[in-house]
């Protein structure tokens, strides 16, 4: 029984537990000076040499936000969150390219080590010339991918090997250089600027992200992924990504994420749009891990992400995963806008709180084309502490005949201090229109622990078996690599909590 | 100002004039009762859909009617629906009328709250929140009658027709009908409530009732609402269950063109239950909303909830359902299901089933469908000879009388069927 020993060993590795991703590297940095006003917004789009038109863009975006409220609906609670007592750009220093593994800074180098970045891929990360063309280790699959290190991107990996397929993935503002028509096409127009609060924030100082245009009829001959690392002290990160997957074409993306350890909060505020056209397939998948803060609640990010993807094109498919173990307080609704005929969104979320996390998170599907269909699958575990929320919007237009609809949210709870909520809204407006949803709450069955505990498992061992049981039908949606490494964080996540 | 103001401002308007005549205008609890809902009312005034609350329901017609208020006693004979047991309160324009009721040798106290008032300190508003409802503080405010039921513990009160009619006037008129009921220990009562108006006649019926259900004890409460196709009815039930009782309420929403059915249910002590169905049953233009919030205060109390919608023409359904299981109340058993059948290419239903969960030995669950009748279904019936039209309706008819299955009296049960058919046979 893999799943068995891997969860033993997992346990065992991690008793002291701590969050081994938060460390700090110390890197010279660059800032802008602390606070936001225009002149910030000026700042960021000029060291980016950014055209006229996302100066204007960005400026108009943050004179929305200025008269824009911050959201108090979702459940989760906070001390209100001074905009100005943060930096917007925070880089590291270094502005040559190094050539080879040697001029690479070393901190960046032990960065990339620390946080279990095979060396290869290590050396493309660190922004290598020439390295692309390694075979990744132990012939695997390799995996593209893009670096971004507080507000920048450091490096992308695998492009000349993309390019040949005429992939472009690169970090947003090397396109906004090299593909200016392509971006101006369409950013915003999946998350316009004056979307949410957040969406307002992060159009306006939005600072790096990746961006991934599919020609048409490609399929991505590898996955794209995208590691994202706060590091900096009183920063927030605003990425932005964008992906657009031109007609009948094919891409797996992933992302990453990690922060160190600190006492304060540190916003991530970050926008992703996603487009597919006439039959294109997305697939994106996250494990988000930032720092979700100590036993007291102490620290962690605020993770308050816009996702939205607009399945445009007739037989498109966009399918969401998220597997949410990190942050102090997470608000974030990953949406399809189903607008093709015979359009497809699918999301599966696995989300857990422990101490004191706070989950508000969910997704919509918003039908507008005939025969277009939607699952929604989530999974929330609270232990100590933790609030965890599911708020889904399925709306179904009078265009949609024949739509479809199927959702399932069950909770888990683990302790009697925690919380487990589920608020789905259903707006049907389609007579041919078929909605289903259903959402249980329980604690884990005593007769399933018994049988564990009676065949030897320990406790803590037996929980572990029966969460990841409870979670399987969202594992199994992840790639590979990224299925092992959420099923051990889902042990890490509730350490502490049986007992 | 005009002659009749409309909006909040108008009620509180008429409020203002009205407030030395109001009955219990002289009894200090009542008066600071009501001068508190009036504040309560000015600070929230009609709640916009921006209201979480209220978000699928649009009060604008409500507010843009401008209403009086119905103060003098109507002494006209109104036809009365079919009784459904011997005893009977009847309402006219929300006065009550001993001429047309029936309710002698009964074993337990039926009075008038407007008669009744001075004997209601501490339990006049024990229960509605006029803070966080601002119907139930329209209401508070400007209430000039109601029934008070007391049952005494132990007594088995069978069947009490509750009537209201609402009457045709040149003006709109509002009533805002306070109905306290309260069951001893080990009391039982059943009360099938028949609201009605004549074709054409516009009021606002806005009742609030307050229910104290004592341990051991079982109120069935069933709820007719066939009011006139113009009138509104915004109705909110506040219930508190103790040890063991039971709660059992059925809210048939068919009449009126604007309706909100909102229920809150605390089940306070152990081993209380409390059983929420209804089924609204649309035709075209009427909007009909039921909003129940269920607080599960106590351990081992157990709840069902099952809500069926049928919807034709333009019509628009909303189901809002709320479970809220306390950090107590371990070992929670809690069951809701919404369902709605769309047979209109115009019809709209919202639904927001909601869990609010602090307990960790809980088993709660809620679902919720939408379609149309089941092709396969109807061949099935088809293909047996059955015509379409009363294949329809058999497959109709089964749908809702799933959530009229959950109600244990029979008489109501019996009442609510007869309700049901009788709808569909004029729809039809």
């Amino acid at each position: 029984m893999p799943a068995v020993t891997e969860t033993i060993d997992t346990v065992q590795s991690v008793t002291e537990g701590t969050y081994k991703w938060g460390f700090e590297t110390e890197i010279e940095m660059e800032f802008a000076p602390k606070g936001l006003n225009e002149d910030i917004v000026r700042f960021i789009s000029k060291k980016k040499n950014e055209p006229q038109w996302l100066l204007d863009w960005r400026l108009k975006a943050f004179a929305i936000w200025q008269k824009m409220e911050e959201p108090r609906w979702p459940a989760v609670t906070y001390p209100p969150i001074d905009y100005q007592d943060a930096y917007y750009y925070a880089a590291p220093a270094n502005k040559v390219k190094p050539k080879s593994l040697d001029e690479v800074d070393p901190e960046l180098l032990r960065t990339y080590a620390k946080l279990g970045i095979p060396l290869k891929e290590q050396a493309i990360l660190a922004g290598v010339e020439g390295a692309g063309d390694v075979p990744a280790e132990g012939g695997r699959m390799p995996i593209a991918v893009d670096a971004v290190f507080d507000s920048v991107s450091v490096a992308t990996s695998y492009k000349e090997r993309l390019g040949k397929e005429g992939i472009i993935f690169c970090a947003i503002s090397e396109a906004v250089e090299k593909y200016p028509d392509l971006v101006r096409q369409y950013l915003g127009t999946v998350v316009p600027q004056g979307d949410n609060f957040y969406a307002a924030l992060n159009s306006a100082v939005f600072t790096d992200g990746s961006f991934v245009y599919i020609p048409k009829g490609v399929r991505c001959p590898m996955e794209l992924s995208t590691y994202f690392r706060i590091n900096a002290k009183s920063t927030g990160q605003f990425e932005r990504t964008l992906i657009i997957a031109d007609e009948g074409s094919t891409v797996s993306y992933l992302e990453g994420c990690t922060a160190p350890m600190r006492d304060e909060n540190q916003l991530h505020a970050a926008v992703v749009e996603l487009v597919a056209l006439d039959d294109a397939r997305i697939k994106y998948s996250t494990v988000q891990n930032w720092y979700p803060g100590d036993a007291e609640g102490k620290g962690g990010i605020y993770n308050f992400v816009t996702k939205r993807a607009q399945c445009r094109g007739k037989r498109s498919k966009v399918s969401w995963t998220q597997v949410e173990t990190g942050s102090a307080i997470t608000w974030k609704y990953p949406s399809c806008v189903l607008l093709g005929d015979d359009s497809v969104g699918e999301f599966y979320s696995v989300a857990i709180t422990n101490n004191r996390q706070q989950a508000d998170t969910g997704t919509k599907m918003i039908h507008v084309g005939k025969r277009t269909t939607s699952t929604i699958v989530s999974k929330g575990i609270s232990a100590g502490r933790g609030q965890n929320t599911y708020r889904g919007l399925v709306r179904v237009a009078p265009t949609a005949s024949n739509a479809r609809n199927f959702t399932q949210c069950d909770s888990l709870l683990i302790g009697d201090q925690c919380g487990a909520h589920t608020v789905p809204y259903i707006e049907n407006r389609c007579m041919t229109a078929k909605t289903e949803h259903e959402a249980t709450t329980s604690r884990i069955a005593e007769d399933q622990l018994f049988y564990c505990r009676q065949r030897g498992l320990s406790e803590e061992d037996a929980v572990g078996l029966i969460v990841n049981g409870f979670c399987r039908e969202v594992l199994k949606e992840l790639p590979m690599e990224f299925a092992v490494e959420a099923q051990k964080l889902l042990q890490i996540s509730l350490e502490g909590s049986v007992g | 100002m005009s002659a009749h103001p409309t909006g909040a401002a108008g009620f509180l308007h008429r409020y203002e004039g009205l407030r030395m005549r109001l009955p219990g205008a002289r009894l200090p609890f009542v008066a600071a009762l009501r001068d508190q809902a009036a504040e309560a009312f000015r600070t929230q005034g009609f709640p916009t859909r921006r209201v979480e609350a209220w978000k699928y329901t649009d009060l604008r017609p409500v507010a843009d009617a401008g209403f009086d208020e119905a103060l003098t006693a109507v002494d006209s004979a109104p036809d009365l629906p079919p009784a459904h047991g011997t005893a009977r309160a009847v309402f006219v324009d929300g006065r009550f009328r001993p001429d047309l009721s029936a309710l002698d040798g009964l074993p337990y106290a039926v009075e008038s709250l407007a008669m009744a008032l001075p004997g209601l300190d501490g339990r006049l508003g024990a229960l509605a929140r006029v803070e966080a409802q601002p119907m139930a503080a329209l209401n508070t405010m400007l209430f000039e009658d109601g029934l008070v039921v007391t049952v005494p513990a132990g007594a088995a009160g069978g069947v009490l027709d509750l009537v209201s009619i609402g009457t045709a006037s040149e003006r709109p008129e509002a009533f805002h009908p306070r109905h306290l009921i309260r069951l001893g220990a080990g009391a039982s009562l059943t009360i099938i409530e028949t609201a009605t108006g004549p074709e054409g006649a516009r009021y606002l019926h806005n009742p609030v009732y307050e229910v104290e259900v004592a341990a051991g004890a079982t109120l069935t409460h069933a709820r007719l609402q066939q009011e006139a196709p113009r009138a509104f009815q915004l109705a909110t039930a506040y219930a508190r269950v103790a040890e063991g009782g039971t709660y059992d309420n059925f809210t048939l929403n068919a009449g009126g063109r604007l309706v909100r059915n909102e229920i809150h249910t605390v089940l306070a002590g152990p081993n209380a239950a409390c059983h929420m169905n209804g089924a609204q049953l649309l035709r075209d233009g009427q909007h009909a909303d039921t909003t129940t919030v269920l607080d599960h205060a106590a351990p081992d109390c157990a709840s069902r909830q099952t809500y069926k919608t049928v919807l034709m023409g333009r019509s628009r359904g909303v189901f809002q359902g709320k479970i809220h299981v306390h950090q107590v109340a371990q070992r929670t058993d809690g069951y809701q299901m919404n369902q709605a059948l769309l047979l209109s290419p115009e019809a709209e239903i919202d639904s927001k089933p909601q869990l609010e969960i602090y307990a960790d030995d809980v088993k709660c669950s809620h679902g919720a469908t939408v379609g149309e009748i089941d092709a396969e279904q109807l061949f099935y019936l088809r293909a047996r000879g059955i015509p379409e039209p009363r294949a329809r309706a058999m497959l109709v008819e089964a749908f809702l009388k799933e959530a009229v299955e959950g109600v244990q009296d029979e008489a109501a049960r019996a009442a609510l069927d007869a309700a049901i058919t009788g709808w569909w046979e004029k729809a039809a």
